[in-house]
């Protein structure tokens, strides 16, 4: 699924590139323009957005909105501002990323290279496990973790987005696996390795790129969860939710420009993700569509 | 009782079965190759020799111990694998001695037997090289030092030429063989290019749709072929094999065509008449190198009485030329000296060395042993 | 003869459960955490739970419930038109985009990634910045009569009528991106001597991706049908965001009104029993598609 560019055949007159041109610039304006709005009006004070255009460069730059998101405004009821709850959202995501790679690694290791009778029916039980709507688990999954004591914890969370992402990073290790030669892992058995020494010797050193693309996904997709995180993170919510209960507050003025600044915050991780290492994350967007 | 046996061995998939009763006995520092078109099932039999594929019955041992149960590491073998299996993020130094690390070696020892085995094959320069810089024949190199090192019963070799081009495979096939010759290690050794098998072996095992279809010497295999299988297998361009019918006239046996235009061709047969009935089907199988153009025959042969026929295609391949000629409605080819000047379309004569023809049955396509 | 060993060796044994253990906390965690819940949410949907699950059976009387509250059918409508529009409007815009990016255009590195960056984005910070830019008080409606064009009115999101084509249009600037990527993808793995042959045989351009390219594109149809549509049906933090699913009832979706119905409402059963639709309908488009694909796989 590479996406270099390669020769087209296909040879256009002058009229239809122009047309073409002119289309694609259209819509790359179509993709800027929130991005715009949001960077420009969080930069603004609050007067001149309800008063002025929201397409306008600010007249007066100020980071007030962004220092009032980051750390007074309020959330639900207290005054602390996104910070405790970007802090939340990391200490989340980063246990719940490493993990479920791990034991994704593992599982695409043993569903390629020792495969049993009946591993591929295992695997698309899990591969389905991706797809299903999360409302059908929340009854049960709020059940359980109460009884763990893990409601409203963001161990909880982890618990919670490691168990669900499991099905994905199974996915694109066992699609990587797939390709990678079998006769490898035939060698290192003559040569005496174990089940391990192969995965960790032989396997995990030329992993990088599958691990890169897990790693961008789960944390793109975990970072990004609202559903799990309204659901079961009681105080300790992650930031989609914590975005959410700053817009949506009804008390007092909205400022804008203080919402736009906390959708930035949210934003900002996985946005810098996208533009150090865009390439992996379309790959793992190509791969999570199954083949792509 | 052979140094590596395979005892009645039989492999299933299910309802499939794909290996049938294989029963070989390889003698210490043989050449074995088993030799078969893809999907014969002999590439199955090298992993369950190895030990990577369960055998459904029957017994492999190695060295008058069954190993049937024994983990691929401990049956003290080698392997050389068609894609050569370099561990792509390691050294060939790492390569060549990972199985050592593995069997916990000590690092002057390994050190020590990796120094002897890139000697053997000059490969010392790429020592600190990864698999990713070396060339398809250097790789071919690292995967064979990787088996040598471990200094095992037996070698197991996987296709192991067939990713290389045409030129570099012929050098290697010749490589192998002076290591064996050095050697005089047990190799078992799985191709599809019969002639690899020729050229290399000690004994062939012909394969085909699970079972072994001929077991013998390279001489063995060519001059008698088990059936027409074998015999269209072996041997490039293959063996024509052409639907005869016996006549016995003055206590001769003569093996008859129709010629599609009335004409009869006759080819008095070197077997005696007393092999056969008259009027008997049969199936003559010719090399292309029996047949001659009139007049340059080998001597002190068995030659047929020539017959005209109509020359169909010329091919020079500069040693040889090999000609298709027409023999009774079938298209026959005969392998000619290079300079032989005989242009498609013309009429002309050939001969028949008889003592190279070998006679199968049309029902079950199995060598009549006469 | 050699003798006999009937036992594998302890590395053979090792070897042959060692795999299976390996495997076996995430088969476990798959089974009780998505299917043991299933079952759970399946057997609740019987159950005449509200606040609390509880387990008197009540049959099929959540799913009659269901279908007779206009709740629902205001949901599941919304979500018939948000998601034919949304898979409709990105096929689309992603074929074009894809078909004019293929066309060796310059910039195409620039292009590319600012057509996909939405996809990075949380629905929910996508939400927050559409829902100020279609607000006719300081949005788009704004901004266009201070560029002079008094008479210009777009106040979708407040009226009821059309708010649920607000949703589709955020919906589709963080997706269809990723249509594009995927169309983009499966026209680069065209072989280009079909292209050739087609040329020598006279195709012009439009014939050539009427009558070959597109056809040859339907895996990355197929595939981009799929996504979106689950995309569709799981539908929940974007509405949050969004419009919190009004004005009114307006743009509510089956995925917040099990929220609401199961957390808010305190009828679990009917929360449940909707739960259940949801994965039925995705299952009925995902399962056909991944049992294709793995087969595909095996050969």
């Amino acid at each position: 699924m590479s996406i270099a560019s390669q020769d087209s055949a296909v040879k256009n007159n002058r009229t239809t590139m122009v047309l073409i041109y002119v289309t694609l610039l259209v819509f790359a304006l179509f993709y800027l323009v929130p991005l715009f709005v949001m960077i420009a009006n969080s930069l603004k004070p609050l007067s001149e957005i309800t008063g002025g255009n929201m397409m306008a460069l600010p007249k007066e730059w100020t980071i007030e909105p962004w220092l009032k998101a980051w750390s007074t405004a309020q959330i639900g009821v207290e005054p602390t501002g996104l910070r405790p709850y970007f802090i939340n959202s990391i200490i989340m995501v980063v246990p719940a990323v490493i993990i479920s790679s791990i034991i994704g690694a593992l599982n695409g290791y043993v569903l390629t290279k020792w495969r049993f009778k009946g591993d591929t029916i295992i695997f698309g039980l899990m591969l389905f496990s991706c797809f299903i709507p999360f409302q059908i688990v929340l009854i049960p999954m709020a059940m359980v973790l109460g009884k763990l004591g893990l409601s409203g914890s963001v161990s909880g969370l982890i618990l919670v987005h490691v168990v669900y992402g499991i099905g994905f990073s199974t996915l694109y290790y066992r699609n990587y696996y797939a390709a990678f030669p079998t006769e490898l892992v035939r060698a290192a058995m003559i040569d005496g390795a174990g089940f391990f020494q192969i995965f960790w010797r032989i396997m995990l050193p030329v992993s990088g790129p599958i691990t890169v693309v897990c790693v961008i996904w789960q944390f793109t997709n975990i970072w990004n969860d609202f559903l799990f995180g309204v659901s079961f993170g009681g105080q300790d919510q992650p930031m989609t939710a914590a975005l959410n209960n700053l817009v949506q507050s009804s008390t007092g003025v909205k400022e804008y420009n203080v919402h736009f600044a906390g959708a930035i915050l949210a934003a900002l991780p996985t946005l810098l993700v996208y533009i150090v290492a865009g390439r992996y994350f379309v790959r793992g967007l190509m791969a999570g569509s199954v083949k792509g | 009782m052979g140094f590596l046996e395979i005892n009645n061995v039989t492999k299933s998939y299910g309802a499939v079965k794909v290996l049938h009763d294989i029963d070989i006995n390889v003698d210490e520092g043989e050449f074995l190759v088993l030799v078969g078109p893809s999907g014969c099932g002999k590439s199955t039999l090298l992993n369950i020799i190895a030990g990577l594929e369960n055998l459904t019955s029957g017994e492999i041992a190695i060295n008058d111990q069954t190993v049937n149960h024994v983990h691929p590491s401990n049956r003290n073998i080698a392997m050389v694998f068609q894609s050569y299996a370099l561990y792509p993020n390691m050294t060939v130094a790492q390569n060549i001695t990972f199985g050592l690390e593995m069997h916990n070696v000590p690092k002057s020892e390994r050190e020590a037997a990796l120094n002897d085995v890139a000697k053997l094959l000059q490969i010392e320069p790429l020592l600190n090289r990864k698999p990713g810089q070396l060339s398809g024949g250097q790789r071919q190199r690292v995967a064979m030092g990787r088996a040598l090192v471990r200094n095992p019963d037996v070698f197991l070799f996987d296709e192991p030429l067939s990713n290389l081009d045409a030129k570099l495979r012929v050098d290697m096939r010749t490589e192998i063989k002076k290591l064996h010759q050095k050697l005089k290690k047990t190799i078992v050794y799985v191709t599809h290019d019969q002639i690899e098998a020729m050229t290399l072996s000690s004994r062939i095992a012909v394969m085909y749709n699970g079972y072994v279809q001929q077991l013998g010497t390279p001489s063995e295999v060519y001059n008698t072929p088990a059936n027409v299988f074998v015999a269209k297998f072996i041997g490039s361009p293959a063996m024509n094999v052409i639907p005869a019918t016996i006549t016995i006239k003055a206590k001769h046996a003569f093996a008859c065509f129709e010629d599609g235009s009335g004409k009869a061709i006759d080819l008095q047969l070197s077997q005696p008449a007393s092999s056969f009935n008259n009027g008997q089907s049969v199936l003559l199988g010719i090399r292309p190198e029996a047949i001659s153009d009139l007049g340059n025959e080998d001597r002190n042969v068995n030659i047929s009485k020539p017959f005209e026929t109509m020359v169909m295609v010329t091919e020079p391949s500069g040693a040889d030329t090999f000609v298709t000629l027409n023999l009774a409605g079938h298209d026959v080819v005969s392998r000619l000296r290079g300079d032989v000047a005989l242009p498609s379309g013309t009429l002309a004569s050939f001969t028949v060395n008889m003592d190279k023809v070998v006679l199968f049955d049309p029902e079950t396509e199995n060598r009549l042993d006469i | 003869m050699a003798r006999s060993l009937h036992k594998p060796d302890f590395k053979t044994r090792l070897q042959d459960w060692l795999p299976k253990l390996v495997l076996s906390p995430s088969i476990a965690t798959t089974g009780l955490f998505v299917y043991g819940f299933i079952l759970f949410t399946f057997y609740l949907s019987f159950t005449n739970s509200r606040m609390l699950p509880n387990y008197d059976w009540v049959g099929l009387k959540n799913y009659a419930r269901l279908w007779d509250l206009s709740h629902w059918w205001v949901s599941i409508t919304n979500l018939g038109i948000f998601a034919s529009l949304y898979i409709a409007i990105c096929t689309v815009i992603g074929l074009t985009l894809a078909i004019f990016l293929d066309q060796k255009i310059r910039g195409e590195g620039v292009l590319r990634p600012l057509y996909l960056y939405p996809m990075a984005l949380s629905f929910i910070v996508t939400g927050t910045a559409w829902k100020w830019i279609l607000d006719p008080g300081i949005g788009l409606q704004n901004t266009m009569h201070l560029w002079g064009w008094e008479s210009f009115e777009f106040r979708w999101i407040k009226d009821r009528n059309f708010a649920i084509y607000t949703v589709v249009i955020a919906a589709v600037w963080q997706s269809s991106g990723f249509v594009m990527a995927m169309f983009l993808a499966g026209l680069r793995g065209i072989d280009n001597e079909i292209l050739k042959a087609a040329q020598i045989d006279g195709a012009s351009s439009w014939h050539l991706y009427r009558r070959i390219v597109i056809p040859m594109l339907r895996p990355a149809f197929l595939s981009s049908f799929v996504i979106l549509s689950h995309l569709a049906i799981k539908s929940y933090d974007l509405i949050i965001a969004l419009t919190g699913g009004g004005p009114g009832r307006a743009t509510e979706l089956p995925a917040t009104f099990m929220y609401s119905y199961t957390f808010t409402r305190n009828s679990m059963g009917v929360g449940a029993a909707s739960a259940v639709i949801m994965l039925i309908t995705i299952a009925a488009i995902m399962i056909p598609y991944l049992y294709a694909e793995t087969r595909e796989d095996r050969s």
